[in-house]
């Protein structure tokens, strides 16, 4: 388990400093993601060793929006008279882009013959 | 009794653990009511945490800063918490490179649809200036969203306001949304979520299945990098 933390942490730190030192627009931890998805390529015993670790911390990722989530509410009023305007274009442009999303990938894997199995 | 309770008042303000505490109430709290309610995405758990802890902070009058003294712990698993994706990814790494062509067709018209349609929504409702180009990354995870933002002339904020909000929008209508539609493919419906609603909806994704989670976090990731591209195109277009 502290192994596994510190892997994973290890991996967000490596990710932060590439990410920091060229001054790159993907966030460290996602850069953190990629390397350790080529490090279980890389050694498949440990992706699976590791596999019950990574899932307790993924299994309630909901909570850790919370923090943020306060945050915000704060500074809803600097939306100020906008407020009902970029609410309609948010949950618009949700719908319209999930809608695109999905349709586009299944028409192209029906295209390809990618199946999901 | 009073001066009492003030004590353990200003004791309890002073330390992180409070404040921590609540927070995972909270957040037991609107798990709780998900559950009951028969995990119907629109009793989003986020949402209710979010709602009940403002509610306590405006009562006691404690300042965001204190709040977050306790809550950065919750917060900074964040990180970890997106490295840790790279193990669902992992394992649905055979299914995602067969996916190739539908991600990438899918992740180009859905990044571009997610911009153009929140500018031009707002544009046709009467939104200009700041707010307007605040608006363009809001599908993207909240620190590049921000980034992109403040490189754009809008305010980096306001754009965090919009992200959470979108991330919350996208989690509560992406399962009624995509039966509405007949999707049964569980990488689209997970990949159009991640695309649209980042982190929020990627969580979304892997409390209902693991590869809709997996294929969540690729499309959250590689949107990311996408918008900081498209957005300041289709910014120019509204201008």
């Amino acid at each position: 388990m502290i192994n596994h933390l510190a892997i994973i942490l290890g991996f967000q730190l490596l990710g932060e400093v590439i990410a920091r030192s060229f001054g790159l627009v993907i966030p460290g931890p996602v850069l953190g993601m990629v390397i350790m998805l080529g490090f279980f390529m890389a050694l498949p015993r440990v992706a699976a060793a590791m596999r019950s670790t990574a899932q307790g911390l993924l299994s309630h990722l909901s909570l850790l929006f919370v923090p943020a989530g306060v945050g915000v509410v704060g500074h809803v009023a600097a939306l100020g008279t906008d407020g009902w305007a970029i609410l309609a274009a948010l949950v618009g442009s949700s719908v319209v882009a999930i809608t695109v999303g999905a349709v586009t990938f299944v028409g192209l894997a029906r295209l390809t013959g990618s199946n999901d199995d | 009794m009073m001066t009492e309770f003030q004590e353990i008042w200003t004791y309890l303000n002073r330390e992180p653990l409070l404040w921590l505490t609540a927070t995972l109430i909270a957040y037991a709290i609107g798990d709780g009511l998900y559950r009951a309610a028969g995990r119907r995405p629109y009793v989003n758990p986020v949402l209710i945490a979010v709602l009940l802890l403002a509610l306590a902070l405006g009562l006691t009058k404690t300042p965001y800063a204190t709040y977050f003294e306790g809550a950065q712990f919750v917060h900074f698993m964040l990180g970890p918490a997106t490295v840790a994706l790279a193990a669902p990814l992992y394992q649905n790494l055979a299914l995602v490179k067969k996916s190739a062509i539908p991600m990438i067709g899918s992740l180009i018209a859905a990044s571009s649809a997610a911009i153009a349609s929140a500018l031009g929504i707002a544009w046709a409702l009467g939104v200009r200036g700041e707010a307007l180009i605040s608006l363009a990354p809001k599908s993207v995870t909240a620190p590049v969203a921000m980034g992109i933002s403040e490189s754009l002339g809008g305010s980096p904020t306001l754009t965090a306001v919009m992200v959470i909000v979108t991330g919350i929008i996208g989690a509560v209508i992406a399962t009624p949304l995509l039966n509405l539609l007949g999707i049964t493919d569980w990488r689209a419906r997970g990949f159009a979520t991640g695309v649209a609603a980042h982190g929020i909806g990627t969580a979304r994704a892997l409390q209902v299945n693991e590869t809709a989670g997996a294929f969540a976090g690729v499309g959250m990731g590689l949107n990311a990098i996408l918008t900081a591209v498209l957005a300041p195109l289709i910014v120019l277009l509204f201008l």
